[in-house]
């Protein structure tokens, strides 16, 4: 179905009023909505007229417990923000909290956050196009994409001792170093990946029913994408060439080869080719930095005060013993300048930006973010007007609305 | 558009506007008086390629160390063909708490501006539908304002405790 935007709308504004139009409530427990987020759908018919989302089912006031909880400790609950892809918003607040700091990380460091940011990026994708097909109907692929994730959890797991939520990172550097089995476990999926990869493809890029149910779907143009604020994989599904790895480098992307995959149908469809093509960039920066992995000290030196010293050191010398208890005692700790500032990074689903507050204590003054979920979602009615009801979840699921990252 | 230039292009746009322009780690700020924010703000989208409302944020001054004013609201704008980023910033005082909504120029502030509304209480005039969006919508208090407690304001153990005697 071709979708002339300027025409349903207009329609649709006038007949409002109409009697003929019902109301549905679509979740906010709905399998298709995989989270609470409810919306009031407008219908005619089949036909949505108007879509009015409701959120806030899962407000947990993140950015209020950021102002309680210290630099080290609110990293915990960025793991609950977005929970597909927990790695990226890891790195994204001890970015921002190091940026505030002016601290220079190890090589190695940004070496393997680079690693977890892309494997999140494979994980939060996998999830997205999985479900995606899983909603319009087709089962198997979201059964390989899982399968893939379980090797991701395990990665996880290996790094970090967690396979849901790492809290990998802590301000100037990791919570521990990674091992010769992580490099094993990193190698054995990248061997492996590239062929479930060309499976998915198989499974979807021709399927006759997939592409009918997305392509044309949820159209967004270039100057809404911009204009709305989208950012990630659906802005550049809209031809919006803008990927912060590449235009706003930071951590050690500038190192590596890859490309800003892009398309201009600004559909469901093209969101979908998008991701899946992000998916072997992502693969390609992996297997260079994996293949690259410097060695030395994966933390900032102690001497900065951001860092617990190593733990022989502590028990075995007092000035390690001192150094430890200045980091952990609430009175002491690490001071930060009273200034403030945005720190943006590029996450699976989009800019994820933290602005921090500092007051000079251990803990942000304000710790807000900047979901990309919650900006998405406001396209939302926009992309449905004029569409069938089915095409509800064909939309949802290529914008990946993680609500929990919606309401924070 | 180079930084430089734009910071001269304000200042020729509106000489009469103290923007005082500061930097702190990449981040280049301005801070703009309220009178004229929607003024600077579409000569910023207009004539300076911002075409893109990146973030839109407020903060609570209340218990900040020598603050001076209340509230901060925070617009964080990028330019996407140029890769520029620049932060306008424009402060408040209780009781008069309106801004002009940005929504005419980006519509991506929809969300953010009831997300503001709704923690701060701050009002922007001339948005289209300025209700609550995270909170309930008979939610009385604006929570993350600083002198709205972490916990005990209007929560579980606040409520009387009834007894299986009296019920």
């Amino acid at each position: 179905m071709s979708l002339d935007l300027s025409e349903p709308i207009a329609a649709a504004a006038e007949r409002t009023e109409q009697e003929y139009l019902w109301t549905l409530n679509f979740g906010p427990q709905h399998p298709a909505t995989h989270t609470t987020l409810r919306l009031i759908l407008k219908l005619d018919g089949e036909r949505v007229v108007d879509a009015i989302p409701d959120i806030g089912f899962l407000h947990s006031g993140f950015e209020k417990l950021g102002e309680h909880l210290d630099y080290n400790q609110y990293v915990t609950i960025t793991d609950r923000m977005n929970y597909i892809s927990p790695g990226a918003n890891n790195i994204a607040w001890h970015m921002a909290v190091e940026k505030l700091l002016d601290l220079e990380l190890t090589p190695r460091c940004k070496y393997i956050r680079v690693i977890l940011a892309e494997l999140s990026r494979i994980a939060d994708h996998l999830l997205c196009v999985g479900a995606a097909a899983l909603d319009l109907g087709a089962l198997t692929a979201f059964l390989y994409a899982f399968n893939q994730r379980e090797l991701i959890y395990q990665i996880q797991e290996c790094m970090a001792g967690q396979r849901f939520f790492p809290s990998y990172t802590r301000v100037g550097g990791l919570m521990y170093d990674v091992d010769e089995q992580f490099v094993r476990l990193v190698r054995d999926f990248l061997d492996q990946f590239p062929r479930v990869h060309d499976d998915l493809v198989r499974l979807l890029n021709r399927n006759r029913i997939f592409v009918d149910r997305t392509k044309g779907v949820g159209v967004l143009s270039r100057e809404d994408a911009i204009n709305w604020s989208c950012s990630g994989p659906i802005a550049r599904a809209s031809g919006v060439t803008r990927d912060l790895r590449r235009d706003e480098p930071y951590l050690c992307y500038s190192d590596f080869d890859f490309m800003v995959a892009c398309s201009t149908g600004g559909d469901a469809y093209a969101r979908y080719l998008v991701r899946m093509a992000e998916m072997l960039e992502s693969l390609k920066i992996v297997r260079q930095a994996i293949e690259n992995l410097p060695a030395g000290p994966v933390n900032v030196d102690v001497a900065t005060r951001v860092m617990l010293p190593a733990k022989p050191r502590v028990y075995s010398t007092i000035e390690g013993l001192i150094q430890h208890f200045e980091v952990i005692m609430t009175n002491r700790g690490f001071t930060t300048p009273r200034e403030e500032c945005y720190t943006a990074t590029e996450s699976p689903n989009g800019e994820l930006g933290f602005y921090i507050v500092g007051n000079g204590s251990m803990r942000a003054y304000r710790a807000r973010c900047r979901p990309p979920s919650f900006v998405h979602f406001a396209i939302f009615p926009l992309l449905i007007r004029g569409h069938t009801i089915s095409d509800v979840v064909a939309v949802l699921g290529s914008l990946n609305i993680i609500a929990a990252e919606l309401d924070r | 558009m180079p930084h430089d230039v734009t910071l001269a292009k304000l200042g020729e746009r509106f000489p009469d506007v103290g923007l005082a322009p500061s930097e702190f780690r990449d981040n280049r700020r301005i801070v703009c008086p309220r009178e004229r924010l929607f003024d600077v703000l579409a000569f910023l989208q207009s004539d300076c390629g911002f075409d893109m409302l990146a973030d839109l944020t407020a903060v609570d001054y209340l218990e900040y160390p020598d603050a001076r004013d209340r509230f901060g609201v925070v617009y964080a704008l990028a330019a996407t063909v140029a890769n520029e980023r620049l932060y306008v910033k424009v402060m408040l005082n209780e009781p008069d708490l309106d801004l002009p909504s940005a929504v005419p120029l980006w519509k991506g502030a929809d969300w953010l501006e009831r997300e503001i509304y709704d923690m701060f209480g701050i009002r922007f005039v001339g948005h289209p539908d300025l209700r609550r969006i995270l909170m309930p919508q008979e939610f009385a208090a604006f929570p993350l304002r600083k002198d709205y407690p972490l916990r005990g304001h209007g929560e579980r153990h606040n409520f009387p405790v009834l007894t299986r005697e009296e019920s």
